[in-house]
């Protein structure tokens, strides 16, 4: 189901009433790069990945996924909605469908938006519970499982879908501490795959392992970006240099 | 005070029985019109389609701001004499019709309510997925919505029934209209109206035991 991804994100912007969000943001991300966005709380990294589903809606700016390029401004109903298949989205508060099982969380989507069979999408979602180590859970309402395993099903319903491109908004910023182990380990299994991953996360060490590249954000610009070892170890800009003394 | 005739009243009991599926047809076909329509209003009222949600929100308010008895007046007595093609209108049919629209406009605010209720992350998660609005709505919101609507909308149900007596003042012989007959040939009105209060009853206590089932139905998703 995969398209030819190379994505690209061109003067994006975005205001809620009289605060600028989002200003200007241009960057590109390659097909199987995985890109984790740092900064300062309130600075746009959550926003800037809701626009790029349209969740919160930029005013202006480019997004090309592949070749689907959507003009904010002028984005139909079906542009939104062509935006929001080529990319898969993991909530920072799992946001699984509280009335579906963990299986059906994930065959739900591809059953009517994808128009997979029922019998291929519980064996799609059966896989993915094997590998998210939820096989157990299947039949489970998200309010009996813990954060971590509503995270894990959170990720395995985006993995099923195959997307161009996976967001994770802060995918482990609710969890208790002892369930964010097993999520990043997920994370890991995922990005191993070469799956083009746009991250925003404040787990720094994890950042640096599995990223092909860090975006410092701030103010809701891009400040700086780079290889891992070079933006953390070697930061140019004084608002990255005192960003990451704060965190590190 | 003189004893009650419980001989009469026992022998009434299975007369006035024999109207309860008249009275039920009524109240379940209405339910379900009213369901459906209260739905797509209030689904109607949560999106805020321009021009018809002037015409959902006049419906509401006539429905809800007037007495069920003048709307019933209306439909059987009054509008045939200006429309033509209910000349014919036959008071069940008209009971319906009133029961249906009377009931939607009260459940298309509680469903509304039931609607706004559901968490906004479970919005967005369906509109992650790709989901259409209907989609979303079908697969993920209404569901969620019916949990919390489920016991207001047994109670609107309730009062249905009771208020499909009612058809009575259109000529219709239901379990009411049914209950007066008997009571004015045998003079025994105290005796013949509490048999029939007490079927009313039943058949009201029946479904109080069928909502806590469904609602247990419902929450099985919520359970720790």
């Amino acid at each position: 189901m995969k398209h030819t991804s190379g994505i690209s994100i061109a003067g994006l912007n975005k205001t809620f009433g009289a605060a600028q969000v989002l200003k200007d943001i241009s960057f590109e991300i390659a097909e199987g790069e995985r890109v984790v966005i740092i900064g300062p709380s309130g600075t746009g990294k959550s926003t800037l990945l809701r626009s790029l589903n349209f969740l919160d809606r930029p005013e202006s700016g480019r997004i090309r996924i592949g070749d689907l390029a959507v003009e904010a401004d002028k984005a139909s109903r079906a542009d939104i909605l062509a935006l929001r298949r080529r990319t898969s989205f993991v909530f920072q508060n799992y946001a699984l469908f509280a009335n579906k099982t963990a299986r059906e969380n994930i065959t739900e989507a591809l059953i009517t938006v994808k128009g997979m069979s029922k019998t291929d999408a519980n064996n799609r979602a059966d896989a993915i519970l094997l590998e998210t180590g939820l096989a157990e859970k299947a039949d489970a309402f998200p309010a009996a499982l813990s954060g971590g395993q509503q995270q894990r099903v959170g990720i395995g319903r985006a993995m099923a879908l195959d997307a161009d491109l996976m967001l994770f908004d802060e995918p482990t910023s609710a969890l208790d501490p002892e369930w964010v182990g097993e999520v990043l380990d997920l994370m890991r299994r995922v990005a191993e795959k070469r799956q083009t991953m746009l991250i925003v996360t404040h787990e720094m060490q994890f950042a640096r392992e599995i990223a092909d590249r860090i975006i410092f954000m701030d103010g809701g610009k891009i400040i700086e970006q780079g290889p891992p070892r070079a933006l953390l170890e070697d930061p140019q800009d004084p608002r990255t240099k005192a960003f990451l003394r704060r965190v590190v | 005070m003189e004893a009650l005739d419980l001989e009469y009243m026992w022998a009434l009991v299975p007369i006035l029985l024999g109207y309860v599926p008249l009275t039920l047809f009524m109240a379940l076909i209405g339910m379900f019109f009213a369901l459906v329509l209260a739905s797509l209003m209030a689904v109607e009222r949560v999106f805020r389609v321009p021009v018809l949600d002037l015409f959902v929100r006049l419906f509401i308010s006539f429905f809800r701001g007037t007495p069920l008895l003048v709307q019933l007046f209306l439909f059987y007595y009054g509008l045939p004499q200006v429309l033509s093609v209910l000349t014919n209108i036959n008071g069940v049919t008209a009971t319906i019709m009133g029961l249906t629209l009377h009931f939607s406009a009260y459940m298309a605010e509680s469903i509304r309510a039931a609607i706004l209720g559901v968490d906004r992350s479970q919005w967005e998660a369906a509109q992650a997925v790709g989901m259409t609005q209907g989609q979303m709505m079908r697969k993920i919101i209404l569901p969620q919505a019916a949990r919390v609507a489920a016991p207001t909308l047994v109670n609107y149900f309730i009062d249905m029934i009771k208020s499909t007596s009612l058809a009575f003042t259109l000529g219709v012989t239901e379990l009411m209209g049914a209950a007066q007959k008997e009571a004015a040939g045998s003079f025994l009105y105290f005796e013949a109206f509490l048999v029939v209060a007490a079927i009313y009853w039943i058949m009201v206590e029946v479904l109080a035991f069928g909502q806590r089932h469904l609602e247990v139905y419902l929450s099985k998703a919520h359970a720790k």
